[in-house]
């Protein structure tokens, strides 16, 4: 093995993309920082708006109000103001579809009377329900607070029958939420390890490319392949340059997020991630081992495609590969297991995901995980050592 | 020296070369005319062990590129037909880069690459990177580049396509001082001034067989044709594909 000579090559394609502005932005630019800008904010945003509906004022439109005051008043005190309009029935329908109002509640004209009756006493809520999410939050909200108000004056007419208001709840349910704050925050960071996990991957996307099929576009390889180096180890030295760049990209991906979660202040929301500096260390060295497969899957594909265009085709089709195990955790609900350690992909989501939930896993998991996954890049370095002997790699 | 013996390549169904055999000797410049599509890149790509030769074999200085190719590299030089540089590395590191695959040290590499430079002329574009190099420029820095081991064998795939008139005028003073130095010089080409201009042998090839070979001279006078060039033609039984 001509260690030397592998090291030339890895140390050229190291520095000429260092040189390329598109190896840069999908390194060490897009995957780290736009990764983790998109994550927190879209994070942001939902707890802002879970935040938002619970205490927020809302204003809803109310019509012919007057016959049913106490109404208005209790959901004036439940934070839904209320506003008067002059809609029937036709009017009503006309204002929620013309959006003029999210909501249109109508006090039907014999409300007051049925009410007096005791007979339920109608109340209509017009809605839009093909609106957004925060339509749909505004009418359970407001549902909410007309039955919660229901109930109160149920319990007062039990009591004046001379029925304890107990009896008409035969069966209480309460939850019991055993969620930690630092597994309720693992579920949203699952998301992270996807993320990371196609990261790390586009890290190395352009250099896979550029050195194979791009040399050969270029007709630089017939001259590379006329010193007297093994084809093999050629082929060696561009697997290792473009695993290199796929690590910096973890590294600037993982350090990324974590800086992130902690600028969401996850701890607010009742949540906490386990994103210190420790973890970030685990999730680079139980990620890091997937590098080698991906990367020389990536450099066979690439050699074997015509141009530079075809491969960037193929490649990206590549890319989706080590994110198809994911998808399968989410449909069977597979758990963290000795077996499953031998899925590489699957293996490195769990032991991230076990990292985020603050979880140790157990050493012959990793060393599993690991061993599988180098196993399977050095073979798959190997095949593609072999396929470059042949003289179809000239194209 | 290198030596072609009963060279045989098929691609499919067509059969690019068939028993080409010929000898380039040491301080000698040899020439393989051809019109396009001869078999010309196919015979050099052989001979440099890019390609497997079918049957036969290729010997530089006597080695059999079949059995130790990475010796058979060690000794040559190879100008392939594009002269495939790296465009985001300069020219100095066009050069040293292979210098390094050669197996010399990175400062070695670095101190052979300002000594062909300094030879060939690269100095006002030697730090600039590859990308916008004109045809000239390109080839100058490939051929540093191919030179950089110092091999006694070089191999030129129709190094003079799309140069000025200037640059093919430097690259055959810088072949002429090479064959006075004692390398054994090959190159393939379709333009036959540049046999008459540089060769010392010829070898015509023309659908994948050798037609003819010796000095230019002797194959005029076996025609009986009294230009170089109406020998050629005759030779390849015509002038289709040769400029």
């Amino acid at each position: 093995m001509n260690l030397r000579g592998i090291f030339t090559v890895f140390r050229k394609e190291f520095l000429e993309n260092l040189r390329d502005r598109r190896t840069i932005i999908t390194a060490l630019i897009f995957g780290p920082l736009l990764g983790p800008m998109l994550f927190s904010g879209m994070m942001k945003f939902a707890m802002n708006r879970g935040e938002a509906t619970q205490t927020d004022l809302v204003t809803i439109a109310v019509a012919h109000g007057e016959r049913a005051p106490n109404l208005l008043r209790f959901l004036d005190s439940r934070g839904i103001e209320t506003e008067a309009h002059d809609y029937d029935d036709a009017g009503a329908r006309a204002a929620v579809r013309a959006k003029r109002h999210k909501a249109v509640l109508l006090i039907t004209a014999d409300y007051a009377e049925r009410f007096t009756r005791s007979d339920p006493a109608k109340v209509l809520l017009y809605v839009d329900d093909s609106a957004q999410q925060t339509g749909r939050d505004l009418t359970r909200r407001v549902r909410g607070a007309i039955e919660e108000y229901g109930r109160g004056i149920a319990t007062w007419r039990l009591l004046v029958r001379g029925v304890d208001p107990l009896a008409s709840m035969p069966v209480a349910v309460d939850t019991v939420d055993v969620s930690t704050p630092v597994s309720r925050a693992a579920l949203l960071l699952g998301l992270l390890s996807y993320l990371i996990v196609l990261a790390t991957l586009m890290g190395g996307l352009y250099l896979a490319i550029d050195s194979t099929a791009g040399e050969r576009e270029r007709g630089s390889l017939e001259a590379l392949l006329t010193t007297p180096m093994a084809r093999a180890q050629i082929l060696y030295g561009k697997i290792l340059a473009t695993s290199s760049y796929m690590l910096l990209s973890l590294m600037l991906t993982v350090t990324a997020c974590a800086v992130a979660a902690h600028f969401i202040g996850l701890e607010r929301y009742g949540m906490s991630a386990n994103l210190g500096p420790f973890a970030v260390l685990a999730i680079i060295v139980f990620m890091a081992p997937l590098i080698l497969p991906a990367a020389a899957l990536m450099t066979v594909v690439a050699s074997f495609t015509r141009s530079f265009r075809e491969a960037q085709t193929y490649v990206s089709f590549v890319i989706m590969i080590p994110a198809l195990p994911l998808a399968f955790v989410n449909m069977l609900e597979l758990q963290r297991s000795l077996p499953l350690m031998a899925v590489p992909s699957l293996s490195q989501h769990f032991l991230m995901t076990s990292v985020l939930r603050g979880e140790s896993p157990a050493l012959a998991e990793v060393v599993m995980s690991a061993g599988v996954s180098l196993a399977l890049g050095a073979l798959l370095s190997w095949v593609a050592g072999r396929l470059y002997e042949r003289e179809a790699i000239l194209g | 020296m290198i030596e072609a013996r009963h060279l045989s390549k098929r691609f499919g169904a067509v059969q690019a070369v068939h028993e080409v055999s010929f000898v380039a000797a040491d301080g000698r410049i040899t020439g393989l005319l051809g019109p396009n599509g001869a078999g010309k890149s196919t015979t050099l790509r052989m001979l440099c062990t890019v390609l497997r030769a079918d049957t036969g074999a290729a010997l530089i200085d006597g080695i059999d590129v079949a059995r130790d190719p990475l010796e058979a590299r060690r000794r040559i030089g190879v100008l392939s037909h594009a002269s495939g540089l790296y465009p985001r590395l300069t020219a100095r590191e066009n050069i040293a880069y292979f210098g390094e695959l050669h197996g010399l040290s990175r400062a070695a590499s670095f101190a052979r690459a300002d000594e062909l430079v300094a030879r060939l002329e690269l100095g006002d574009f030697a730090d600039r990177r590859a990308k916008g190099f004109s045809q000239g420029q390109k080839l100058k820095t490939a051929l540093a580049r191919a030179l950089v081991h110092a091999p006694r064998n070089l191999v030129l795939d129709e190094p003079t396509n799309g140069l000025d008139v200037m640059a093919v005028r430097s690259l055959r003073r810088l072949l002429s001082d090479l064959r006075t130095a004692g390398h054994c010089i090959l190159f393939s080409t379709h333009v036959m001034q540049e046999v008459s201009a540089l060769c010392d042998d010829v070898v015509v090839i023309a659908r994948g067989t050798v037609v003819a070979q010796g000095a230019p001279e002797a194959l005029r006078s076996g025609t009986g044709q009294a230009g170089l060039e109406d020998a050629f033609v005759q030779l390849i039984g015509s002038g289709e594909g040769l400029a």
